[in-house]
């Protein structure tokens, strides 16, 4: 039998490596541009009396410290609301669901992460902010805690499957109750993956624009009332800059809040590398 | 010489698999029973009932009965948690939990037994004796269990389950994942917890069977072709087929 000649397999080999390095640059670089463009744009901006200072009418003067108060609150009741129903719809999709009914559920999930997060901003308008009668920070958490729900479902079913079972079965062994087993054990196991997926999912709807616009909308003043005032943030406060204003000066601090917003999201992930490099070791 | 377990009529399947047949099996107390067979032949799965831990997987069931102490431990109505603590199982691959060396086999202390710090301080060193493990571990026991070698992994999970002051151990090859002297060294710890408990290994090592059990049990298709003393077992087998097993004729 003649075998196959080893110079065209080197050639595919060396072809297919080219390739993906080309294709890891092109991802690269995009992110690369990004960080620098609104690194080198929001330079000028940043100061300490920028990022302390609330936001004023037409940019005047003005900072941002407001907004990044409110995106912390908006975030954090999202996260209040979604992650103790997400970690749980979790588990019970792993450790319990079987059969057609975890499929339905699934399939919702997986619907539901779908879902264009400018129709879940109008959903909670219509379920919220009309019946209350008011814009209010509260209406931006819960729409934000309906699109990380179904991403931390996915991730904690996920990552709970990848817990062997011979750890669930030497825990029942050793004469644990299943939930025990669950929680003590297998989720234990899992908890450096599970962390990460929700400071992902947390990460990743900071930033969100389009569910706040129905909902928190926003405001120049302080945080007044976040279950009863509109309620501001600062992926509203760049888009209003920087899509709604004519003023150069409103630019500049879009571009401000960008790096501010782009910093919480890098700070965030990282602190979660941090925190996890050291757990492994 | 006491019957601890006996097991009758028992047959067991996966959905609509039959895995086990009419199994009819006597383990002796504080002795060591072998159980050897070829792979797929029902082994494990006939272990795996002793302590229901079958009942993770809903499509699992098993008929007939399982007589622990007299009574059968597969009626519904036996606790399952107290049937676990009382047969306890070590598997094929270490399985220290996610926490120290300590929490390890502190954690069937609390969650079985009331103690105060000071008991579980001193029934962990123990139980890490018990398992021969103490004299390696004594310093570290607050590092990872994770941490350990294979062997002393092993070692660690067989300490957790005796904590938990068992009357039985059952062992689904507790030695294929571990190099030739870490086997030894649990061979060895085998034969010391003789005295204490009723251990039934499941092995696929024939010379191990040989060397550490007193009665033995072959398995083949799902049927308990024939049990016995090991000497008669492994010298003077009365069925075609265990000869033909131990000889090595066919696995």
């Amino acid at each position: 039998m003649k075998p196959k000649s080893l110079r065209k397999r080197k050639f595919l080999n060396l072809a297919s490596e080219v390739f993906s390095l080309c294709a890891i640059a092109v991802a690269v670089s995009a992110m690369a541009i990004i960080l620098a463009t609104v690194a080198y744009q929001g330079w000028h901006a940043l100061s300490l009396d920028f990022l302390l200072r609330r936001s004023a009418p037409y940019g005047a003067q003005g900072g941002i410290g407001n907004a990044i108060l409110g995106t912390i609150a908006i975030t954090l009741g999202a996260s209040v609301v979604a992650i103790p129903l997400a970690l749980l719809a979790g588990i019970y999709l792993s450790e319990y669901a079987h059969g057609k009914l975890a499929c339905l559920l699934r399939f919702s999930a997986n619907v539901l992460m779908g879902v264009p997060s400018i129709l879940v901003g109008l959903f909670i308008y219509t379920a919220v902010v009309v019946p209350t009668g008011h814009f209010s920070g509260m209406a931006g958490s819960l729409a934000l805690s309906i699109l990380m729900f179904p991403m931390i479902l996915r991730t904690t079913e996920e990552i709970l499957r990848m817990v062997p079972n011979s750890l669930r079965e030497s825990a029942l062994a050793l004469g644990m109750s299943r939930p025990r087993a669950i929680l003590g054990i297998v989720c234990r196991s899992a908890a450096p993956g599970l962390l990460t997926g929700i400071l992902m999912a947390v990460a990743r709807v900071s930033g969100e624009t389009a569910p706040l616009l129905f909902t928190a909308l926003f405001a120049d003043s302080w945080l007044t009332g976040y279950f009863t005032q509109p309620t501001p943030s600062l992926p509203v406060l760049i888009t209003e800059y920087t899509t709604n204003s004519p003023f150069a000066s409103m630019h500049a601090a879009g571009w401000g809040a960008s790096l501010a917003v782009m910093t919480l999201v890098l700070a965030i992930n990282l602190s979660t590398r941090i925190f996890l490099g050291r757990k492994v070791r | 010489m006491t019957t601890k377990i006996q097991t009758r009529h028992l047959n067991f399947f996966y959905g609509d698999h039959q895995a086990l047949f009419d199994n009819n099996l006597d383990i002796e107390e504080r002795k060591i029973t072998a159980v050897i067979g070829p792979s797929g032949c029902g082994k494990s799965t006939h272990l795996r009932t002793y302590n229901r831990i079958f009942q993770l997987y809903r499509e699992q069931r098993a008929e007939g009965e399982i007589l622990l102490d007299g009574k059968n431990l597969l009626d519904p109505e036996t606790d399952v948690l107290e049937l676990r603590r009382k047969v306890g199982m070590i598997f094929q691959k270490p399985t220290p939990f996610p926490m120290s060396v300590f929490d390890n086999v502190a954690y069937p202390l609390r969650l079985h037994f009331h103690l105060k710090e000071l008991e579980i301080r001193e029934r962990v060193e123990r139980a890490l004796q018990g398992a021969s493990l103490w004299e390696e571990v004594k310093d570290k026991l607050h590092a990872s269990g994770l941490a350990l070698s294979g062997g002393q992994q092993q070692r660690l999970c067989i300490a957790r389950t005796i904590a938990a002051e068992p009357e039985v151990l059952l062992m689904d090859e507790p030695t294929s994942a571990i190099d030739p002297v870490a086997t030894l060294r649990i061979e060895e710890l085998m034969n010391n917890l003789r005295e204490n408990y009723t251990i039934v290994i499941v092995t696929h090592n024939m010379q191990q069977a040989a060397r550490i059990s007193d009665n033995t049990a072959f398995f083949y298709k799902g049927r308990i072709v024939e049990a016995g003393p090991t000497k008669e077992i492994f010298t003077n087998p009365k069925v075609k087929q265990t000869e033909d097993y131990i000889t090595g004729r066919f696995s």
